[in-house]
């Protein structure tokens, strides 16, 4: 059956009430009795679930269009209201039609020069038309309308909205041919297809209704007893009851989340589901249904860290592995294969699970179908067969602000039950592995997966377009090993060997002497006509000839992220997929180096001599000491203000600058006191992690706590906490913690740290949510500029936003921070030519 | 507004960048340059504070001396509407 679809392009959209006449035209059914099934169980006619409304049960024929259940795509009915009711959608938009139009001749209460004059409405009180005499339309929550404590019927307020000729209509800004202002009162009421709300058969056979049906049934039930009540002459006040209750039934039909209106519920409490509740918010249509796209061939579940496999690769569960598959092409060269696979069906690993066969038709293996499958294979046939190494995927870590949120990795299938991925690239995808889940996707054709190889594999996202700078680079123990190594570390030529095999290094050329210096062993993993000068951390040139280390030691800004000036050296070089490679050798060198010699951090780490203990408190007490000055010039009315500053505000700024420098000195005094070999120190040294103020933080002392950008405020009498005194402007007193974290804090201190403490933790739990909406909207107003050939930036019109692209035209991707380094260039092009 | 009352000229403003008025050769050759429609350019309104006193009509095209952190100076143009 061929699949015929008219193409047709959109020429234009209105948007429109629907009249009584319209709703009568489309509707094919009349609605009068709210029973749905009679006896037989078969629908009654007139009911909510007439046959002429469409289908939804297989097998049966629509009784207007003659479709089958996917062919015919329903059809409304209508409904004879008794009395009109008010649309609770366009409350606001008749009040507003009632308040500018006279009661008496329906004309807008403007005259004609003010409307010449493009004047606003004036409240005069009187109609400069007719003269007569206008009152004040209040709304009164949810759907009535008092003039002078009177209240509007429906039917007068349709009355009035009738009168309104079609040129006053106009004036206010409403097209008449598309929307009279009386259609917004309800005379008939359009009844939706079946289709758009099918029952459920549930499997104790009964019927379940859908909401919407529910909610249809009221209508239709109060509508009818209106209706009688109404022929057989009943008193004002029943008819007003059930006018009433026919009103509130039809708004929660609408929307069932009204304010004022109390929500129509199911038997068992739960609120019912009406048309507005389908369309909107989240669960809603639009970002549920449309926004939201949902794929197959795609596999979800917790990561965690493996540094053995390559930065290109993703370990991925068997369990996923036999789940996920790949469409193989049946040719002759590969039959014999692919029938071994489809041979071991979809239980045994590298199986498969489906086959196509050549005319289109999905057949799944299973030990029953296997044999005949297998008698049918012939090329041309598609059989969907496990995830094998190698295969290509893509990977992606929400929420996708970047580029680099969506690569593509290589599959390898690994036991266990997360997906495994090198932790070098945990920045791009700004994953940690404290519970983060990422998503995987299969590209199921040949181009999806070529278009994946070429564009987005993860060596070819190195450098970031923000500024030119490489994302992925050596992490952690991979910089503090290679720190070690390039330093002093002496290997005998056995245990170097040993260390450049366990990390796939298999040719190598080193020295013959017995003992090798680490800076030769790290030189191993060099190209031999690599050149390089640079500097490490510490402003000392590394120095690389020939491929070999000559001087310097590596450490973060060599081989770092961000700014890993030898690991972008290397990929300008060697390329991208050199270049990962190398950066996959160094990175798992780091970590074997660490694994041979042993690494560890401990509170020992924090251990100070006597001698720098002694000298941390003088430090102390001279600050001290100078902040007790402060405070007695302050008291004493001597000290001056500084330019733009309160005296009081200047003494604070002088306390803290005073407090804070103590901080940094006991910080340098601990740094100088540390041996070499302090674990924590050298971590802190070869840029791995953390900073010599976190030692100075954990030996000597945390330091003043800030608040909002000053030091602890008093609270409600004159003081910080009661255990100080009142008044009392000391270090103590305004949170300074002189404890470091290895001796504890005192109780005073411990209360004032989790002050600042709980203030950054709510500071970071209320920023998020807020900056990525900010990013949202920034990045969905810029998604279309484009930079042109002629380096202007231009929308999808073609308007021009910028003439040339940042100004000076450069492509940040392939600059450094912004700037080319117009020197290097000729120096390279001097020397190669 | 009163006319008595006295008013800040945006145009002594040091963050307020100078603009010119384009000749029609000028504006044609920038057109030519860029291969573009005049209403391709970025828009400026005629009542704008900034060019508040220029002979201006709709259509004319100002050319901005703007300050820029990339390149120190740089010219922009923007069409009056």
């Amino acid at each position: 059956m061929a699949e015929e679809y008219i193409y047709k392009k959109v020429g234009s959209i209105f948007f429109g009430l629907l009249g009584p006449t319209v709703i009568k035209k489309i509707g094919s059914v009349k609605i009068v009795t709210p029973e749905l099934y009679d006896k037989e169980g078969y629908p009654v006619d007139g009911g909510l679930m007439d046959v002429r409304l469409g289908v939804i049960d297989p097998g049966l024929r629509c009784k207007t269009c003659n479709g089958k259940l996917k062919e015919c795509p329903g059809h409304f009915g209508y409904m004879d209201l008794a009395r009109p009711v008010i649309h609770i959608k366009y409350v606001r938009p008749i009040l507003t039609l009632l308040k500018y139009t006279c009661r008496e001749c329906a004309n807008v209460l403007m005259n004609e020069e003010d409307i010449k004059k493009k004047k606003t409405l004036k409240e005069t009180g009187k109609c400069p038309h007719c003269q007569a005499k206008q009152f004040k339309i209040k709304l009164e929550k949810p759907n009535n309308y008092v003039e002078n404590d009177v209240r509007l019927s429906p039917i007068e307020i349709r009355a009035r909205l009738e009168k309104i000729s079609d040129d006053s209509v106009r004036m206010l800004g409403i097209n008449p041919e598309y929307a009279r202002p009386e259609w917004m009162v309800l005379t008939l009421l359009p009844i939706p297809p079946v289709t758009v709300r099918p029952s459920i058969t549930l499997e104790s056979g009964e019927r379940s209704e859908d909401d919407l049906t529910h909610k249809l049934g009221d209508i239709v039930r109060i509508n009818q007893r209106l209706f009688e009540n109404i022929n057989a002459g009943a008193p004002e006040i029943i008819i007003e009851d059930l006018w009433d209750l026919l009103q509130y039934h039809i708004t929660t039909y609408f929307d069932n989340a009204i304010s004022q209106v109390p929500p129509a519920r199911h038997r068992s409490g739960q609120p019912l589901k009406t048309l507005s509740e389908r369309i909107k918010s989240k669960e809603g249509r639009f970002r549920y249904n449309l926004a939201g796209k949902r794929v197959n061939y795609a596999a979800r579940t917790v990561i965690s860290p493996d540094p053995k496999i390559k930065f290109n690769e993703v370990g991925i569960p068997k369990i996923i592995a036999m789940e996920l598959t790949v469409p193989e092409k049946v040719t002759s060269w590969n039959t014999e294969w692919l029938k071994k696979l489809i041979e071991n069906g979809p239980e045994n690993y590298v199986g498969a699970n489906y086959v196509i066969t050549a005319d289109k038709k999905k057949r799944k293996i299973t030990e029953e179908t296997k044999e005949q499958i297998l008698t049918d294979l012939v090329p041309g046939c598609i059989v969907e067969r496990h995830l094998m190494d190698g295969d290509v995927c893509v990977f992606n870590r929400q929420p996708s602000l970047h580029r680099m949120s969506i690569m593509c990795h290589k599959i390898r299938v690994l036991p266990g039950r997360s997906f495994r991925l090198n932790p070098g690239v945990c920045t791009p995808y700004n994953a940690d592995f404290d519970g983060d889940e990422m998503n995987l996707h299969i590209p199921q054709t040949e181009e999806a997966r070529a278009e994946a190889e070429i564009l987005m594999q993860v060596q070819s996202h190195i450098i970031t377009p923000k500024n030119g700078f490489n994302v992925i680079g050596c992490t952690n123990d991979a910089i503090t090993g290679n720190y070690l190594l390039t330093r002093d570390l002496k290997l005998s030529r056995e245990d170097s060997i040993q260390l450049l095999y366990s990390i796939g290094v298999k040719e190598f050329n080193l020295s013959k002497s017995k003992e090798l210096d680490g800076k030769e062993v790290f030189s191993a993993l060099l190209p031999r006509d690599f050149d390089f000068i640079g500097n490490s951390k510490d402003g000392r040139t590394v120095k690389i000839e020939r491929g070999k280390l000559v001087e310097g030691i590596i450490d973060k800004s060599t081989i770092g992220e961000d700014n890993g000036t030898l690991i972008r050296a290397l990929y300008a070089k060697y390329g991208e997929d050199i270049g990962i490679d190398l950066l996959g050798k160094l990175f798992r060198l780091g970590i074997a180096v660490l694994l041979r010699t042993g690494f560890t951090t401990s509170i020992s780490d924090t251990d100070l001599p006597e001698d720098v203990l002694q000298k941390n408190k003088s430090l102390t007490v001279q600050t001290e000491k100078k902040v007790d000055e402060l405070i007695q010039q302050f008291k004493n009315g001597k000290l001056d203000a500084m330019p733009g500053l309160t005296v009081k505000e200047t003494l604070e700024k002088m306390i803290l600058q005073n407090l804070n420098s103590l901080r940094n000195k006991i910080g340098e005094v601990v740094f100088e006191s540390i041996p070499e070999e302090n674990s924590t120190i050298l971590m802190a040294k070869s840029g791995a992690t953390g900073n010599i103020l976190n030692v100075a933080q954990m030996a000597a002392s945390v330091g003043q706590q800030a608040l909002g950008g000053s030091r602890i405020r008093n609270g409600y009498r004159d003081r910080t906490i009661v255990a100080f005194e009142k008044g009392s402007l000391s270090p103590s007193a305004k949170g300074f913690v002189y404890g470091g974290y290895r001796d504890g804090l005192s109780p005073t201190e411990y209360f004032f740290h989790a002050m600042t403490g709980r203030d950054s933790l709510m500071d970071t739990a209320l920023r998020t949510p807020k900056s990525g909406y900010l990013y949202r909207r920034l990045s969905n107003a810029l998604q279309d500029l484009k930079i042109e050939y002629d380096s202007t930036v231009r929308d999808a019109n073609g308007n021009i936003v910028q003439f040339k692209y940042g100004d000076d035209g450069i492509d940040v991707h392939k600059s450094e921070g912004g700037k080319i380094n117009v020197q290097k260039i000729v120096k390279e092009v001097a020397t190669y030519g | 507004m009163a006319k008595t009352e006295i008013k800040f000229d945006v145009k002594t403003h040091i963050l307020v960048p100078k603009h010119f008025l384009m000749k029609k050769e000028e504006v044609d050759e920038l057109l030519q340059t860029y291969n573009i429609k005049k209403k391709q350019l970025p828009k400026i309104k005629k009542t704008d504070p900034a060019i508040e006193g220029m002979e201006i009509e709709k259509g004319d095209v100002i050319k901005i001396l703007r300050k820029s952190p990339t390149v120190g100076e740089t010219f922009f143009y923007r069409v009056v509407v």
